[in-house]
């Protein structure tokens, strides 16, 4: 394969939301809005490229049967840097996504791609692997957010779509209304994917 | 490319060792890196904050806090007069346990305004009381016109209107404005000639 579809595989073809159903807790837990969905995503991205990176370089020098450990390891490492640093420099955006943070630590994708791509990998494809995954978790847990947040909310990215006085959807922002949403997405992925044989 | 290292027991501790030295090793340098920054941005957070919940002011509020009861009390100063204060409270009932509120008390004992500080509420439903639809209910507040009556939401008898779908945060959220103009009544409120008020004690 070459680079560019190591990149690229993770936009549609291997979306970690929609066709691996991997780190389906975030999905359905933050996308009540379309910003949080951006901010979680890029967090993600962040950890993501940096211990495939990590683990690609590493692969040989840990032994099979303690991987796991010393994958938790490098993940949890970049996740208390990640809060730290943005604790630090970005307080606002801090503000709003201080709680998704740590959850991030236990998000499948992260291990899912360290195990299955980058320890069997190379560091650059292992690079281009974890920002196209991450751009594809993003993109995947923005829209979900954009549509909650517009049902239920009438908002997207905190602009007002509907007039402040219609009746939204209140059961989009809910729990229900993130797997309702969620199985129609994945739905739809299905059957674009389908019928473009992507 | 080299060989995989065997699964030996001196093989996994050595790896294992060797990447928990070095990921503390990082996560020591990251954290006295943004130590500073991070108490910087955090005070930055408290006088903003303090900011907005008071008439302008000149002194540096946080430089003289007071502390009752667990609540942070921030007094403002304006030419050396007194603007009023601003409290730092909190509420352990919130949907998703506690948050923190910062409520502005002008020094007539009436309310200013109130900002959320830090909460874990549902996003979309609790956080809802961040708008001003919600929380500028509470902009003028004082025993005066609450005649007698504490903050709380219509349901429990108050004069609040909740969040839609939101009971809790929005009962905690009074909760916590309560407890501060309580305490706040109780050991600053000597200038406040409010004969409508029965709260005694404490009075300095």
């Amino acid at each position: 394969m070459s680079n560019l579809k190591h990149l690229t595989n993770g936009f549609i073809k291997e979306n970690p939301t929609f066709v691996l159903v991997l780190g389906t807790c975030p999905t359905l837990a933050v996308t009540t809005a379309a910003m949080n969905g951006i901010g979680m995503g890029a967090a993600t991205t962040f950890v993501l490229v940096f211990s495939n990176l990590l683990i690609a370089a590493l692969k040989n020098f840990i032994p099979d049967k303690v991987r796991i450990a010393a994958f938790i390891l490098v993940i949890a490492t970049f996740v208390t840097i990640v809060d730290l640093v943005m604790k630090a420099y970005t307080p606002d955006l801090y503000k709003t996504l201080g709680i998704f943070i740590p959850l991030i630590v236990v998000n499948c994708i992260i291990l899912g791609r360290a195990e299955a791509f980058a320890q069997k990998n190379a560091v650059v494809p292992a690079i281009l692997d974890g920002l196209g995954m991450g751009i594809g978790f993003t993109l995947a847990i923005t829209l979900m957010g954009s549509i909650r947040e517009l049902l239920g909310n009438g908002t997207i990215f905190d602009i007002r779509l509907v007039s402040q006085d219609a009746r939204t959807i209140l059961i989009f922002i809910l729990p229900p209304g993130a797997f309702i949403t969620y199985g129609y997405l994945i739905a739809i992925m299905n059957r674009v994917k389908s019928k473009y044989s992507l | 490319m080299s060989k995989k290292l065997e699964s030996t027991l001196k093989n996994m501790v050595l790896s294992l060792l060797l990447i928990s030295a070095v990921m503390s090793a990082a996560l020591g340098f990251v954290y006295s890196a943004t130590k500073e920054p991070i108490e910087k941005a955090n005070k930055a957070k408290e006088i903003q904050a303090v900011k907005e919940v008071l008439p302008p002011f000149d002194n540096d509020p946080t430089a003289n806090v007071k502390e009752i009861d667990g609540l942070l009390f921030y007094q403002a100063l304006k030419d050396g007069k007194p603007v009023g204060y601003a409290v730092k409270t909190f509420t352990d009932k919130g949907f998703s346990g506690r948050f923190d509120l910062m409520v502005g008390i002008r020094p007539d004992g009436s309310i200013n305004t109130v900002v959320v500080l830090e909460q874990k509420e549902t996003p979309g439903l609790g956080t809802k009381m961040k708008e001003p639809k919600f929380k500028n209910q509470f902009d003028g507040l004082s025993i005066g016109n609450l005649k007698g009556k504490s903050v709380k939401v219509k349901k429990d008898g108050g004069t609040i209107d909740a969040i839609t779908a939101a009971t809790i945060s929005s009962r905690a959220f009074c909760d916590g404005v309560q407890k501060a103009y309580d305490l706040y009544m109780k050991n600053f409120a000597s200038a406040v000639a409010d004969s409508a008020s029965v709260k005694e004690g404490g009075q300095k």
